[in-house]
Formats: structure tokens, sequence, C-alpha cells
């Protein structure tokens, strides 16, 4: 196979080789179950605790009772919203983004169904939430606002301590899907605007199937999964205890590594955003301050981004694109379309995401090829001026 | 989602035949637009004494599949008569790539839609895209598509639901407020399209179960049970159920001793004409 450059670490991340190494016993030697009454069993108790104090010092909860672990960042944004929902019985209103994952915006549409009022907040041109905008939504029939804390298309990030306040003083509970953010930039708990935040392992260098929900100290929680009294009660099913390990530990790199995102991470993709804007009739997708350090989402003007991501595919890049083509629809994605990104924009964006994998030499890699792909394929295009 | 491009679809995409428009086109087919994300201009010369596509030349802005589609269809058209030309399905142009995901249809019948603009621009007439773009009601507004469109690429390739429609013209997958509306045409297009005389190679496709038996009984009307009368026999048809046939032989026929091989031929029969998966039961009288 030939050499992949991966630079879709929005989209998934490859566990890190600590991470691995922390799990592998948790398959076939100490494969226990942490209920039984066994020593062997038993005994990994302490280990989710071990995984629950670095995932809570990652998020800086002040409780390490505060995290509870899940099986995905759907499911903790599932689990925290019915949650909600259900501790404010009396209000029949939800207030969410048009940009939010489809984690949030298919369960939100849902609601609608069974009888909720859905607000969903606009965002400007550059993918920024208005505060005004939250706050005109507002009334004391809000039982939940959902906003996430960076958006997984553009990277911009959302103003969620500010809208977590807001909510608070209409009594509303507020949660974030956090699972962008995390271990990139600092999402604080600290004063308690938040009361509900989901995270997922696989984007931290975890693997897939674990995800967490913190939920702040005193809130009324009411599990989405109900059986056994796993998690204090909080999510019934038996632990996945590798993966809850391998959580850990990723948060545990996380912390050390939290550094390295705002520094060498984000030089790397400054230097590839660069390049890719010095395109002709290029334009950047989202706010140029207020992102992730490692995204960028670049739009080529008339050409066709499932196209572009074929031709990647041959130089064995991978990047996503919110083409129609690859949104699994035939329009656009929600989040361009949501920031009124002109069609013949909108068809070509092409999505980088970097990580803590990625070297110069990834970057270079692509500066070299795509500047040929985009002229290839405006050759080939009816609308060439 | 991942590319389910065949190897064809991947050849014609990374290395397109015939890019360009050709020089003082004889006809222009222009169809799609940058809003709808694909868009197709083909340029073809024509030989007028033989009425002959002599060149064919395509400019495509869209995916992998609509470039792939455009650059074959200008392999397949070159040399051929109008005529010839226009015989051309989108069903031919996806066998020619060797299939296309589902989802990628509306590539196809862009093509299509071009080959026939192209011609009608030649031969100075109105496309069949332009009869429906004027006189027709518009359905999906979110990418233009009209009834008569839906009506049309329904008809001729058979389409089940509603999603095969989306996926052949894309209409619905937008907004989705014409769905209730398409499932309503495609309804009227079904009840209209009288089961086509069985064919002695017909293309593969897939038949719903009204199809499925209006079609079987055909085929045992029309070619088995004649045959099977010259010998003095005959058959009952007693159950379809999916693609299990039961049939009863009656008379001459059940006791023959060659009863074994005139199932196999019967069975056979039907494969071949209604579909490959067929399986014939033949009951014992009594």
């Amino acid at each position: 196979m030939k050499k992949v450059i991966y630079a879709d670490n929005n989209a998934t991340t490859a566990v890190a080789p600590e991470v691995f190494e922390a799990m592998r016993p948790f398959f076939t030697e100490r494969y226990g179950n942490p209920s039984s009454i066994h020593t062997f069993g038993a005994d990994l108790s302490r280990e989710i605790e071990r995984a629950r104090a670095h995932v809570a010092r990652l998020l800086g909860a002040e409780h390490d009772t505060e995290i509870v672990f899940t099986s995905c960042g759907t499911e903790s944004d599932n689990t925290a919203i019915r949650s909600a929902l259900a501790s404010r019985p009396k209000r029949r209103r939800v207030v969410t983004t048009r940009v939010e994952h489809p984690a949030v915006l298919t369960l939100a549409r849902f609601l609608e169904h069974e009888g909720y009022e859905v607000t969903y907040l606009p965002v400007d041109g550059r993918g920024l939430l208005k505060l005004e905008e939250l706050r005109a939504a507002m009334d004391e029939n809000v039982a939940v606002v959902s906003i996430m804390a960076a958006n997984n298309e553009t990277g911009v990030l959302l103003p969620v301590e500010e809208a977590g306040h807001i909510a608070h003083e209409f009594e509303a509970i507020f949660h974030t899907d956090a699972v962008q953010a995390a271990g990139k930039v600092p999402v604080s708990l600290a004063s308690g605007a938040i009361d509900l935040l989901s995270i997922s392992g696989h984007k931290i260098h975890a693997p897939k199937g674990v995800g967490a929900l913190y939920v702040r100290r005193g809130l009324r929680f009411r599990p989405f999964m109900l059986g056994g009294h796993q998690e204090r009660g909080r999510r019934g099913g038996t632990e996945n205890v590798p993966g809850i390990v391998g959580l850990g530990e990723a948060a545990r790199l996380a912390v050390a590594h939290a550094g390295e995102e705002q520094g060498r991470v984000r030089l790397l993709r400054d230097r590839l955003e660069k390049s890719l804007l010095a395109i002709s009739d290029s334009r950047l997708n989202g706010d140029l301050e207020r992102r992730l350090p490692g995204t960028t989402n670049v739009s080529f003007k008339k050409v066709e981004g499932e196209a572009i991501l074929l031709h990647l595919n041959e130089h064995g890049i991978c990047a996503s694109s919110g083409s129609a083509c690859t949104s699994g629809s035939l329009e656009p994605s929600h989040v361009l379309r949501a920031m009124g990104v002109p069609f013949q924009f909108a068809h070509g964006s092409i999505r980088f995401s970097l990580g803590r994998f990625n070297t110069d030499a990834d970057v270079d890699a692509i500066i070299e090829v795509m500047p040929g792909i985009i002229e290839t394929l405006r050759e080939i295009s009816p609308f060439k001026d | 989602m991942g590319w389910d491009y065949t190897e064809k679809v991947k050849d014609h995409f990374l290395h397109p035949r015939n890019v360009g428009r050709v020089e003082n086109p004889d006809g222009v087919g222009e169809v799609g637009s940058i809003a709808c994300g694909d868009a197709l201009t083909l340029t073809i010369k024509v030989d007028k004494a033989a009425d002959r596509i002599e060149e064919a030349k395509f400019q495509t802005f869209g995916c992998g599949s609509a470039i792939a589609s455009s650059s074959v269809l200008t392999e397949m058209i070159k040399g051929k008569t109008l005529d010839e030309a226009l015989k051309i399905t989108n069903q031919d142009i996806a066998d020619f790539l060797g299939g296309l995901p589902k989802e990628k249809m509306h590539c196809s019948v862009m093509g299509r839609e071009a080959l026939e603009a192209a011609v009608a621009n030649y031969r100075g007439q109105k496309s069949p895209k332009d009869h429906e773009e004027e006189g027709g009601r518009m359905v999906c507004f979110c990418f233009g598509v009209t009834e008569e469109k839906i009506r049309r690429v329904a008809r001729e390739n058979r389409l089940e639901t509603v999603e095969d429609v989306t996926n052949y013209t894309k209409a619905g997958g937008g907004c989705g407020s014409c769905l209730d509306e398409i499932e309503r045409i495609l309804e009227e297009v079904r009840a209209e399209a009288p089961p086509e005389k069985p064919k002695a190679a017909p293309a593969p496709r897939k038949l719903t179960n009204i199809q499925r038996i209006a079609l079987v009984n055909e085929v045992l009307d029309q070619e088995v049970r004649p045959q099977l009368q010259k010998d003095g026999g005959d058959l009952e048809l007693i159950d379809i159920d999916g693609t299990r046939v039961t049939i009863r032989l009656v008379a001459h026929c059940s006791g023959c001793r060659a009863a074994g091989l005139t199932s196999i031929w019967i069975q056979e029969k039907l494969r071949e004409i209604v579909d490959p998966a067929i399986v014939l039961e033949v009951e014992e009288e009594g």
C-alpha cells in the first residue's frame, strides 16, 4: 500500500501508540467484569476510576464523578439532551444552532415530531454565532440549549461559556458538544456555565467506541441507557474497560500535548492554508481567528469537491469535502449553507484537519499536488471564466 | 460514504477523453448548473452527408462520476449516426462504465440529456429537456426538475421508488417538500406502463412483484403453453411467490417421461425473459 497522508483528523484519529499499549492487557489478560465480586474483575474498577480522573483533568472538571463514560459522542449528546428535557418536564422548547453535528440535529428534528419547539440559531458568513440571537430566542419555556464548542467542518469556535450564562438566566440547562474542541482548545467548566459536555474518544487518539459525558455535580440526571448499576446508575451496560482505559490514556496525553496543538499543529495548518489560498479563486470558509488550530476549510470556485478528493486519493492524501456529492445528499453541507457560502464555492469546499501525527512532509505533499489538481479540474470545466 | 466506483469510472475520471470544445461546433448541448453541483457542455461536429457524429468533446463541472459519464459519452457517440446516437440511454452510459453507484445515476441522465440537447441544437429543434423546462410544471424547486422529466426518466428506467427518482433526477434531494408529489407521479407512471413484451435478450432489471407476476403469466401464455399444447399437454399456474413459480403440468405432460426436461425448459425460459433468479417448482397432479 502506498503511503497514506492522513489530513482528516476531524473525522477520526489514529490511536496513539501509548493508548494502544495501555489498552492491550485489558483484552486477553485482564478481561474481567468490573461488577464481579472476585478481585480479578473488581480490580478493574480502579482502572476505570484512574481513566475517569484523567478525563476530568482534561476537561477541568472539579470532581471525577462528574464524568460518565459512554460509547461515543453521539450517545453523549443524546443522553445529555434527553436528560435535560426530563429534568425540565414543563418546558417545551429547545434552542440549538443550524451548524450542529447530526448527532444533535437529527435528535432535534426528532424532538420536533415529539411536540417540542426547536429554534435553530443562525450563524454569520464566517460561521460565528451572535449571542444577541441566542438571547432573543430565549424564554422561560426553553428546557435546554445545546451549542457545539467547535464546528467539525470549519473548526469555528462558538462562545459556549457566554451562551451557557445566558441559558442559565432563563433557568435552562446548557449542553455543549465538545467532540471537536476537547483536547485542542480549552473549554472552561470553572465558571459553571456548562452543565453537560460531550466528548468522543476517537477524535483524540483513543479508539472508536468510547466517549464521555460531563455532568455538572448537582444537576438532575436521567440515564439514557437503562440497565445495570454501572457508572453509578447513570449509564447501564458493562463497561468498555479497554476503551475507557484508552480514553483515559488519550486524555492524559492530550493534557501533555496541549501546547503542541496551539503551537506546532497551528503552524502546519497556517502554512498549508496560506498556500491553498494562494491558488486563484479560493476562499476560506470560517473565521480566520476563532478556529481550531488544526482545521482549514477552503473552497475553490467552480470546482467540485468530490473530484478534488478523488484526485487527492490518488496521491494517498485523505481529506473531506462539504460538497453535495460527499455530504451523502444532493446539496452542499448544511454548515456551508448556514454560512451562506455561494453555490459556486460551496460545491468546491475541502477540509484538511491536521493533528498530532502530521508532519511538515505531509503539508509539503499536499501543497505540491493541490494547485495541479485544481488546474486540471478547471481545465475540463465549462465555467472557465 | 466511500466510493463505489469501478476501475472504468476511475480511468475515465483520471484520464478523461475528448476534453474541450470542438471548433465551430455543429451542435451544442448545455445541461446542469453550478447551483445544482454539476453541469456539462457537449459539442459535436457532424458529417452532414452521412448524418454522422465526426467529433465530440465535453466540458464538465462535477464529481468523479459526472466527469467519467461525460468522457465515456463522447467515446460512445463518435462515429455513430445521429439516430444511432440518440438510441443511447442513460443506462447504456452507466453500463459502459461498468455500473454507477445508484446515488450517482443522475450523472448518466445528465449525459443523455446533453446528447439530446446537442442533436436537437444541430437539427434546429427543441430538445426534450427544453420542452420539459418550458411547458413543464416544476415539481422540485431545489433542483429545477419538472413533472415531465420525472415521468420520462421514471418510464425509461422503470423506476420503482421515490428514492430512485431522486437518484436519477435529483428531484426531492433538497428540502424534500416535493417527495409526496413524486410518489403520486410515480404511481401514475407505474399504472400507465403495461408490462413490456418479452424480448429475446432483455437487459437485466428489477421487477416489482406485480410486474413479475404479469410477465410470468405472459411468458407462460405466449411462449410455453402453445408448445405444450402442440404435444397435447398444458400447464396450470398455481402460485408466484417472489421468484418462486409453482406450476402443475396437466394432461399429456404430467405423466410424460420428458416431464423433467419440460420443466427445466420452462424454468430456463422464465429465467431468460423474466428474472435469472426464478426457481420453478412443479406440483404433482392430484
